[in-house]
Parts: structure tokens; C-alpha cells; sequence
């Protein structure tokens, strides 16, 4: 009797101080991920308990229909105070209005990998926990078998260098194909993880320098000699083309069909329980302008209609600790956002079997074009590097995409940069 | 006897408000807001104003321009040749790039050229993925069209007979249609496989291994009529139910007095089937018209378009553009002009089926 | 007459299976592989895909995928959601749709052939293409609830039921099938003092059971198959999302293939049963009709 008192005075003590929390509603875009799901409201759960002005209400969206979620709800004026975001989409946003400034300090985000700090117009609108890195997956067995030489982060292959690996390894007979760069991953992987390669020739998506055009940049002759190469790839079977079936990326490697996966860290737990020792995370090869691989994954922003965003900021700071970060880097793989983060983790510390990526996000990592255009160039140059691989011109190809580039660039004013 | 029929004024527009006050609602009024935005530079979402900017999001659409190629001649007039023979020409992009005598050209791209004598005759567009995606659109309906109508009225025909378990198969030829277009495009990506996709094996095994594996989706000249075969896989049961409904309203007593006569299948086909079908049949030719314009999800889900515009939709396209990239204006002039063609299409079906009384 | 001849109907008996036998396989195959392969390991999956194994039960068979894709997303909320959505649109669709189909067919008015021509036009437009002002239209309505007067349909059920219900396909399918209704039945009504609303329900509705099934059938297959991009737009609690939207709960990096075909397989089991029921119910109906002459 005395105890179901005390449960019941409990209970009304909870339940008065949930009526005082002033609710702090946010997006995500993890649905489905159930072990991302778990970590994350698990931070919501001690963040709610831990103070008494706040409660954080989740509501999860499946990602790949994340953005139009997010889009859709700006029109319809039903956004949530916190969201999280894209890195190379945040710019978009910010410049639209959805999004309002962090007001984070300088200091608070020191600590943090430049490319999980997202900033726009000089101001700081979005912050991550972790960011993705790529890298050449292959065996060390396979590589020793052909006398290939392994590369380093010092020393990376030259782009003549690699085009001699994948012959080799073609001239085998032993694989389908010597390299899979994954063209089943139709959307924002083409120019996360493909963009890097022009860069390292030498050209870029946009330039730049005040982000008006493209012109000179991605159809300049360092354009031209990056289609070329990329062209040349799927001319000589050394990948898998568009036609490539989604299963077959997920697989081939495993099974042994391709030599060398450029894959991203995500998949690093599989690869490594499929081989254990034997896994190799190579760096991009340098094809003149060092090696080069994409930044920038999800972060977290305030909505520019939220009328709480002191307590979206507080739970934002309240993310941003170590502990978290870790977290998150041990059950999913990624690189986190934080040195001391890193350390204390699983696969980042000083033995950990992904170090590498940290390494790889620290020294060759550049982000995609920071400019609210970037979402149309990215849609322009994913249909290029298709087109191209395909067989299509390169010159007509670059030359299109550039001005369609271009022309966008100018029917939006200029993007505000 | 006439009167009672003639005018009802009050039940008329009573029984027909309900339904039309909705799709006046639902799909009128968005379908003329998209047309106010086709004739502005609106963006999905924008800090900056909006401005009218008339018809030119319907000429960046349909700009199209000829470009005559002389071949290149060195210093005495020769004409210069590659090495297998053929004229050297001057690249297209010397004419569409920043070239102040050909103004009108500016920004263009080659749709398609041919040959006449030695010289080359280059037809630029403003937007060749949009014109490719024009040329898809009809190939795709005037293949779809027929072919599945008449698929559909031979299944119908097929399981209107009478025999014993007819429904097991009635249900089978349906089932394609019962799993949506997205799941049906997922699990044909696996068949289409360039790898090891099961119709590459199939057909090796019956040509005896002479069959080399095609990558089906892969590939720019086989992509659109995979697509098409799948498409016309998945819908066709949906169009042999309609062809059944209107079978099953012919009465048995029709049937019954050309089997006395002795007819053979084939006239009490043509004499009795077929005009009872006569409503039936502009019902389906319709639906399916309208329906194989409207092509977006099997692209969506299998090609993106590709491989090179091989498989571009009109409505990909105007999703592609109003969604992906923003520009909700330009993606309406899509719509706009997709409706305005399968109208004048709609309104000659109309007229040739008209009835004749 | 030639006598029959027993031996002969039977062979003819044995060809015509033997035809909708082959045509069945052509249908049938990738729903076999998308039941077969939801009870395969992934690694096994994929690696039978390009051979017979993918058809047939063999190897490492579990429920597995079952159960981890329940874990994954709440299921059976999404499907309860859509049968919801189906159930409500596609009922107030066959009244308000076979009521202006009645009225285009039978009934002499003011601005019939102006109206149809307009319903009919509305056929052409793709949904994809009115999607964004549609949005922007509910995103401002007004409701009357137990709150008093809201405004806003966004996250509901009733955003995703009401701007559904008419459409010219089921219009045009009853229109298309009363002209074939002999008109002298209703005349007589008519002429017997019946009111417009006792014909309607008395004498054209109790004839058109085929189409009535014909067009419930195409409108839950459209409900319940295709609504996804709008639900995505306009609904932000899972709690309202329909079983479209839970797929993409299983595209994460790593696609699970095999909970994605088991999950496939769980949605597509109402549809499939509604559609047994109901081709039941429509061929008793023309047992019962056999109006045409």
C-alpha cells in the first residue's frame, strides 16, 4: 500500500515536471537505422532528463527521401526546431532561410574537423559528430600475389601508376573487373566520391573563387583530361558501368569479383570481418594535385522559424560531447568529428583497424563546393560523369554541364556569395 | 416520354458537383497554378523575388537552330580527311560557344546531324535532354499503346473461358499488377543484370552459350525497350480486367445464337465480340495513352534517365528539374507542354472514335 | 453433327491448360523470386539470382528477414494506415464518382458537355506535375474539428484521403459502362415516377456490379501501391505514414535485401486478398445481371 503511494507520488512528480519542459521538436534523417536510432535517443533521453526547461520530441525520416521531407516542410511552414542536414546541402538552406545561425562560439567547435563545421556567409549554421570518409579497399594478399606495390599517405600512386595497377590486375583474368567505383549508387555519391578525381587532375565542379561559374573549371583542360581517364575506364571494362545492379556493389568485393572497392568507411566493418588483417584502406591516387576524397556528412542546424532556439542550442551542445561522438563511431563505423573523441574509440584509437580514415579526413579531405548552388551542380555533374561513362563526348559533355552550370548560377542571382 | 429526359438542370449539376467540386479542387486549380509558375523564374524555395518572365521558360525548352558544317580545307581548298577517309568537320561547340556571329546559337547543343554531300547538317537544340526526352516519351506510348491493348484483349479473351480453376490463372495474370511499379522496376533490375542477371543465363541456355550477356539497362540501345517490355509486363493485367468487364457484359444469348448458327470463332469474334466491345475499346485506348505518357517510376527506379538520355521521360524530366533542381518553373512548363500535346492527341482519339450516329 | 469425340476434347482440354500454363509462368516468376528470396540470407540471395535457385526454396531457409524487418519498422502501422487511407478514399470514390458519372450519362443540364470534356482533360495530368501547388493549396486549408476552426491539412489522415477521392478514371469507367446499360429500363422507371436519386440507387447501381468492381479494384491498386511521393510531402509522423513510405526504411546504405523482399512480400498480401475477395463478388454479380442484349 505504502509503496504504490510512493509510485503514485513519484509519477505525479514526473509528470509535473514533463508540464514545465517547453518541447523542442527535431528531424532526423536516420528511419530504418535502428542502431543509429538507439545511440541518438539515448542522448535525447539523458539530455530531457538532465535539465528541466526542455524535452526533445524525434521524429525519424527514411534518408533517401530526407531532403524532400525537409523541403516540403519549409513550404508547407511546418518545420521542426532542430534538423539535421547534409554538409554540402547546408549552404542551400541556410541561403533559402530555413536555417538561422548556430550561435555557436569559435571555441566551442576548435576541437572539431574543419568539414564537420558547416559555414555559411561567415557565420557557423550546422555542426557534426562524425564524418565519412572514402578510400581504395582492396586485400594486401591480392596486391603482393601481382608485385604491386603498396601505396602510402605519403606516398599515394600517381594516376600513371594506378592505370598500370588496374591493367595488371585486368591482365590477370582473375576478377570481373579490377575496380568497382560503385555506379549503382545513383544520386549524391557520384559527386561525393567522384568529384575528388577531378579535383585531383586539377579541375573542380565550379570555381571557387566567388562561385560564379564553371566555365574554364570543369570543362578547362584539367576537366577534359579527367573525362578522358574516367572514359577510358569503362571503355577498357576496368569497372562496372551504369548498368551496374545494386546487389552486385554491395557483393562483388566480398565474393572476390572486383580487386579494389572505392567505398566509403561506412562499409569498413564488413570488409574487415570478411578479411580480416588482410583489408587495406589505400588513399586516392594523386593525378597531379595530390589525392584528393570528399568531406562532409550529416550535421545538426537550427530551423530558421523555431521559436525555441536557445533549447535547440542546448541540446546541439549537449550532442557535441565526446562521449557521443565515440558512440557513435563504434557502433557505426564513422570517423569522429574529435581527436579526443577518436582516441577513445574503438576503431579510431591507436591500434584501431580504421585509423587510416581518420588520417585520410584529416590530410586529403575537401568539401564540396560551398555555395546554395552546390544541389543543382551536384545533379549536373552526377548526369556528366554518367553520360561520360557511357561514351558520350567528353568535351560536349563538360561543355554542357558547365553551362547548364552557369545558367543556373545566373537565374538565381548569384547564389548570394 | 422525351421530356422526362430532357432537362434536369437541378439533379444534373446535384449528382455531378460532389465529384467535380474535387477535382476542380485537387486538380484543376494546382494545374493552373502550375501554369501561372511556368511563366515566372520562380525556385522551389528563394530569398530572391519573384519576377513574370512571359514565355521564355517554354523558349529555353524549345529553341532549336540548324548549323550547315563545311568541311576543313587546308591552304589549296583540299578538303582535309581523318584517317579513315571521312571529312574533317569543325567542332559544333566553335558556333554554340561565345561566337558573336551566331548569337542565337549561343548555349546550344547538338541534337542530331546527317550528311548531304560534303557537307554536314547539324541540328542544335536548347535543351537536347529535353527534346530526347520528347522523342522517348512518344516512342514509348506508340509501342506501349498498341501492343499492350492488344496483349490485354488476348489474355481476356483467354481466361473468359469457361473451364474448371480459370480463376487461379484470372488472379495469376493479375498479380503483376497487384505489386507496385517500384517494387516490380526492383526486382527487374536483377533480371536485366548486365553481370549475372538471370535473362542474360536463361538466354544463353537456350542459344546453347552462343548468346554474348547484354547489359541491358546498361546499354543506350537496348535500355528503352527493357523498360518497355517490363512496363508492358506490369500493366497489362491491369488493362485485360477492363477488357474482361466489358466481355462479361455481352450477353451469353449472343454467343449461343452464332453457335447455332455454326459461326466460326473468329466471326462471332468480329460480329459479336468486338461490337460489343466497341466502348470498352475507347475506354482502354484512352487510359493507356494517357497512362504510358505519364511514365516516370520504372525511369526513376532503373535508369535515372540513362544510359546517355536513352530512357529521359517527359515527366522525369519535369521532376528531375521542379524537384532535384529547384526549378519549379521550368519543370512546370514541362507539364504544361506534356498536357497540351496529350490533349490534342485526346481530342483527335476523340474525334476518330467518335460515335457515328 | 459429327458425334464428339471424347479423346480429341481432351487433348483440346489439355492444350488450352498447357497454354495459360505457360502464360502463368511469364507472370508469375518475379513474384515467386521476391516470396522465395525473403527467406534467404542475403549473401545467399544475391548469389542465386542469376540462376533457377532463385525460385525455389532451397539452401539456408528461415524466417529470419521476418523478423528483423518488423524490428526495423513498425509494419504493422503502415499497413493499417494505408488499408485506412484505402478503404475510406476508394468508398467515397465509387458514390461520388458513379453519382457524376449518372449525371453525365443520363441527365440533360446546363454545362454537362463542357464539364465532362474538363473531368476528362484532367486525365492527362500527371500527379507528379501538381504535386508542389497542391501542397501549398492544403498546406493553407481549413478544417472544423473538435478544436473549432484549423487551418492546414499537413500530417493527417484526411490530407491523404480527400484530394483522392474523385478522378476522371473512375468517372470515365462508369460513364463508359452505363452508356452500355439499356436506357429503356430507366425510361420505364422514369416513367413509373421513380426520382432521379431511386433510379440511381434502385435500378443503375444494382446492374453495375462489374464495374463497380473493376473500378474498386483499380482505385485500392493506385491507393494502396503508389502513394508516395505525396505522403512524403505531407506527412511528417510515422504514425500517418503509409507502407510506400516504410519501404525506403530499408534503402540504408547497405541495402537488406532480403528484408526488403520479405517486406514486399508482407504488403503485398492485402492487396492480393482483397483482390481474391472481391473477383468472387464480381463474378456472382454478372451471374446475376446478364443485362446486355
Amino acid at each position: 500500500m505504502k509503496l504504490t503511494l510512493t509510485l503514485a507520488g513519484a509519477l505525479a512528480l514526473v509528470s509535473g515536471v514533463a508540464q514545465a519542459q517547453t518541447e523542442i521538436s527535431m528531424w532526423y534523417h536516420g528511419a530504418g537505422n535502428e542502431e543509429e536510432a538507439a545511440i541518438l535517443k539515448g542522448a535525447i533521453e539523458d539530455f530531457n532528463a538532465s535539465q528541466s526547461d526542455w524535452t526533445v520530441v524525434m521524429q525519424s525520416f527514411p534518408q533517401i527521401a530526407y531532403n524532400d521531407s525537409v523541403v516540403a516542410g519549409a513550404l508547407g511552414g511546418s518545420l521542426p526546431d532542430i534538423l539535421d542536414v547534409d554538409g554540402p546541402v547546408m549552404p542551400n538552406w541556410a541561403w533559402s532561410g530555413y536555417l538561422q545561425p548556430l550561435g555557436l562560439d569559435e571555441a566551442q567547435v576548435a576541437a572539431f574537423l574543419p568539414s564537420t563545421v558547416g559555414r555559411w556567409d561567415g557565420q557557423i549554421y550546422s555542426v557534426g559528430l562524425w564524418d565519412a570518409a572514402v578510400a581504395m579497399m582492396t586485400r594486401k594478399s591480392t596486391l603482393e600475389k601481382y608485385g604491386i606495390r603498396i601505396p602510402t599517405l605519403d606516398q599515394p600512386w600517381t594516376g600513371d601508376e594506378f592505370d598500370e595497377v588496374l591493367a595488371t590486375l585486368k591482365a590477370s583474368g582473375d576478377f570481373d573487373y579490377p575496380l568497382d567505383v560503385g555506379m549503382a549508387w545513383t544520386g549524391e555519391w557520384y559527386p561525393y566520391a567522384f568529384s575528388p578525381f577531378l579535383q585531383s587532375f586539377g579541375g573542380d565542379i565550379v570555381d571557387r573563387d566567388g562561385y560564379q561559374s564553371a566555365d574554364g573549371v570543369l570543362n578547362g583542360d584539367a576537366g577534359i583530361a579527367f573525362g578522358e581517364w574516367w572514359q577510358a575506364l569503362f571503355a577498357n571494362d576496368m569497372t562496372p558501368g551504369t548498368g551496374q545492379d545494386p546487389a552486385s556493389r554491395d557483393t562483388g568485393f566480398l565474393d572476390g569479383k572486383y580487386a579494389i572497392t572505392w567505398n566509403g568507411n561506412w562499409t569498413a566493418a564488413t570488409v574487415l570481418d570478411a578479411f580480416g588483417d588482410d583489408v587495406l584502406f589505400l588513399p586516392a591516387p594523386d593525378f597531379g594535385h595530390g589525392p584528393k576524397i570528399g568531406a562532409g556528412s550529416w550535421q545538426f542546424g537550427i530551423a530558421a522559424t523555431s521559436e525555441h532556439p536557445d533549447g535547440a542550442r542546448a541540446f546541439i551542445e549537449h550532442l557535441m560531447q565526446d562521449r557521443y561522438i565515440t558512440a557513435f563511431s563504434d557502433t557505426l563505423g564513422l570517423v569522429p568529428a574529435t581527436a579526443t573523441a577518436a582516441a577513445a574509440s574503438k576503431h579510431y584509437g591507436p591500434d584501431g583497424d580504421m585509423a587510416v580514415f581518420y588520417d585520410l579526413s584529416e590530410q586529403q579531405a575537401l568539401i564540396r563546393p560551398v555555395s546554395p548552388g552546390y544541389v543543382v551542380m551536384a545533379k549536373v555533374f552526377e548526369k556528366a560523369v554518367a553520360d561520360i561513362a557511357n561514351g558520350a563526348d567528353v568535351i560536349d559533355s563538360l561543355d554542357a554541364a558547365a553551362d547548364e552550370i552557369d545558367a543556373d548560377i545566373q537565374k538565381n542571382d548569384g547564389y548570394g556569395h | 416520354m422525351a421530356s422526362k429526359l430532357t432537362r434536369s438542370n437541378r439533379a444534373g449539376w446535384a449528382f455531378a458537383l460532389p465529384g467535380f467540386g474535387l477535382i476542380a479542387l485537387f486538380i484543376i486549380v494546382p494545374f493552373f497554378f502550375a501554369f501561372g509558375l511556368s511563366l515566372t523564374n520562380q525556385r522551389l524555395i528563394s530569398p530572391n523575388p519573384t519576377a513574370f518572365v512571359g514565355l521564355a521558360n517554354y523558349r529555353d525548352l524549345l529553341g532549336l537552330g540548324v548549323i550547315t558544317l563545311e568541311p576543313e580545307r587546308d591552304a589549296g581548298g583540299q578538303i582535309l580527311r581523318g584517317a579513315d577517309g571521312t571529312p574533317d568537320y569543325p567542332r559544333v561547340r566553335n558556333f554554340t560557344r561565345n561566337n558573336p556571329d551566331h548569337p542565337r546559337l549561343d548555349g546550344m547543343r547538338e541534337w542530331f546531324r546527317w550528311q548531304s554531300g560534303d557537307t554536314q547538317k547539324v541540328v542544335v537544340a536548347k535543351d537536347v535532354v529535353f527534346m530526347k526526352a520528347l522523342v522517348n516519351t512518344f516512342t514509348f506510348v506508340l509501342i506501349v499503346a498498341p501492343l499492350q491493348a492488344g496483349l490485354a484483349l488476348l489474355l481476356a479473351l483467354l481466361i473468359n473461358q469457361r473451364l474448371r480453376g480459370i480463376n487461379v490463372f484470372r488472379t495469376i495474370y493479375f498479380m503483376p499488377v497487384v505489386v507496385s511499379i517500384v517494387v516490380v522496376s526492383l526486382l527487374w533490375r536483377f533480371i536485366y543484370s548486365g553481370d549475372n542477371g538471370l535473362l542474360n543465363n536463361i538466354l544463353s541456355v537456350l542459344s546453347f552459350g552462343l548468346f554474348r550477356p547484354v547489359d541491358w539497362l546498361g546499354n543506350p540501345s537496348t535500355a528503352l525497350g527493357a523498360i518497355i517490355a517490363m512496363s508492358i509486363w506490369q500493366a497489362v493485367g491491369f488493362h485485360m480486367v477492363i477488357w474482361l468487364s466489358g466481355l462479361q457484359t455481352i450477353s451469353p444469348t449472343l454467343y449461343e445464337a452464332a453457335r447455332i448458327e455454326g459461326s466460326s470463332p473468329w466471326q462471332t469474334f468480329r460480329h459479336v465480340t468486338w461490337p460489343g466491345l466497341r466502348n470498352t475499346a475507347v475506354l482502354i485506348l484512352i487510359v493507356i495513352t494517357m497512362q504510358a505518357f505519364a511514365i516516370f517510376a520504372q525511369v526513376d527506379v532503373m535508369t535515372n534517365g540513362g544510359p546517355r538520355d536513352a530512357t529521359q521521360t517527359l515527366v522525369f524530366q519535369a521532376v528531375q528539374r521542379g524537384y532535384g533542381k529547384q526549378d519549379i518553373s521550368g519543370g512546370s512548363a514541362i507539364s504544361v507542354i506534356l498536357f497540351l500535346i496529350v490533349l490534342s492527341i485526346s481530342l483527335v482519339q476523340r474525334w476518330l472514335t467518335r460515335e457515328k450516329n | 453433327m459429327a458425334a464428339i469425340n471424347p479423346a480429341n476434347h481432351g487433348l483440346r482440354r489439355l492444350s488450352r491448360y498447357l497454354v495459360l500454363s505457360v502464360v502463368a509462368v511469364v507472370f508469375l516468376f518475379p513474384i515467386v523470386f521476391m516470396i522465395v528470396s525473403s527467406l534467404k540470407p542475403d549473401h545467399q540471395l544475391l548469389a542465386d539470382t542469376g540462376s533457377l535457385r532463385a525460385f525455389l526454396p532451397v539452401g539456408d531457409i528461415s524466417l529470419d528477414n521476418y523478423r528483423a524487418a518488423f524490428q526495423r519498422a513498425p509494419i504493422g502501422r503502415f499497413v493499417f494506415n494505408s488499408v485506412l487511407v484505402t478503404v475510406i478514399t476508394v468508398s467515397l470514390s465509387l458514390l461520388l464518382c458513379s453519382l457524376a458519372a449518372f449525371a453525365f450519362t443520363y441527365l440533360h443540364w446546363f454545362g454537362r458537355g463542357l464539364l465532362f470534356s474538363v473531368v476528362l482533360a484532367t486525365l492527362i495530368i500527371p500527379f507528379e506535375t501538381i504535386a508542389i501547388p497542391l501542397l501549398l493549396i492544403v498546406s493553407k486549408l481549413p478544417w472544423i474539428g473538435v478544436e473549432g476552426v484549423t487551418y492546414g491539412w499537413l500530417d493527417s489522415y484526411r490530407v491523404q484521403i480527400i484530394p483522392w477521392i474523385a478522378d476522371a478514371l473512375t468517372v470515365f469507367l462508369f460513364v463508359q459502362y452505363f452508356k452500355d446499360l439499356p436506357r429503356e429500363l430507366i425510361e420505364a422507371a422514369r416513367v413509373e415516377g421513380a426520382t432521379w436519386w431511386q433510379v440511381y440507387t434502385r435500378v443503375v447501381m444494382p446492374l453495375s456490379g462489374p464495374v463497380i468492381a473493376t473500378a474498386a479494384i483499380l482505385k485500392t491498386l493506385k491507393m494502396y501501391n503508389e502513394q508516395y511521393i505525396w505522403p512524403l510531402i505531407t506527412v511528417q509522423s510515422e504514425s500517418y505514414r503509409p507502407v510506400m513510405v516504410g519501404l525506403q526504411y530499408f534503402f540504408q546504405l547497405q541495402i537488406a535485401w532480403g528484408e526488403v523482399m520479405a517486406y514486399l512480400t508482407l504488403i503485398t498480401v492485402p492487396v492480393l486478398a482483397f483482390y481474391l475477395a472481391l473477383q468472387r463478388a464480381f463474378i456472382a454479380s454478372i451471374a446475376s445481371t446478364g443485362v446486355k442484349g
